[in-house]
């Protein structure tokens, strides 16, 4: 079964505490911005692992491919 | 020696080559488009890497993977350490933060760069009429 963006979203913002996630795709390819205040602090790379980590060994397998963009945020309360 | 030749090969690489990129494909014939516009930065800085293809053998992505903690392709190293994938340099190129990692000093400020078609790099043939 493909992946959906609205799955990779939901699974994003439950697995990385405080996160929002824009997520767009075509089933194979996605992109995601994710913003939250868990990247604060944290080298690009680091950033990027813990979007990965929620999706482990799908990503280049059942998710073909995942663009990432991390925002980090000041605290929970954005707009 | 380990019992992971395959590992310690890889490992081998990154400790040796200053700049090394893991990708699909060469650099002349990248298969991916993440491959093909990583090379297109590093190339734009004029920045010689070496170049490692993984698709030969499924077992370097799966070592490189173990090595790094990084689970996509292309991987750029520089310096022993994992600067990231195609997003990562990308952003670092466009704010010169790569520049700086890779030690190069550049005055315009940065623009991506397309990838190159994937045609051979010889300039077009003129010829001249002498008749």
């Amino acid at each position: 079964m493909s992946a959906t963006p609205e799955e990779l979203k939901e699974r994003i913002e439950a697995g990385i505490p405080g996160s929002r996630a824009e997520v767009t795709g075509d089933g194979h390819h996605f992109n995601a911005i994710v913003a939250s205040p868990a990247f604060k602090g944290l080298t690009r790379i680091a950033q990027h692992r813990l979007v990965y980590d929620v999706f482990g060994c799908e990503v280049g397998d059942r998710i073909h491919a995942l663009s990432i963009q991390t925002k980090p945020l000041e605290s929970e309360n954005y707009p | 020696m380990s019992e992971n030749p395959m590992r310690d090969a890889i490992q081998n690489a990154i400790d040796e080559n200053p700049v090394i990129l893991f990708m699909k494909g060469n650099p002349d014939q990248p298969a991916c488009g993440f491959s093909a516009r990583t090379v297109a930065v590093l190339k734009a800085l004029d920045q010689p890497f070496a170049a490692v293809d993984v698709l030969p053998d499924p077992r370097i992505r799966q070592e490189l993977s173990a090595i790094s903690n990084w689970p996509t392709i292309p991987q750029l190293f520089v310096g022993g350490e994992l600067v990231g994938g195609c997003d990562i340099v990308m952003e670092m190129f466009e704010s010169g933060e790569l520049q700086q990692v890779l030690g190069i000093e550049t005055a315009e400020p940065a623009k991506a760069p397309e990838p190159e078609p994937a045609t051979p790099q010889t300039p077009p043939l003129t010829i001249e009429n002498r008749l």
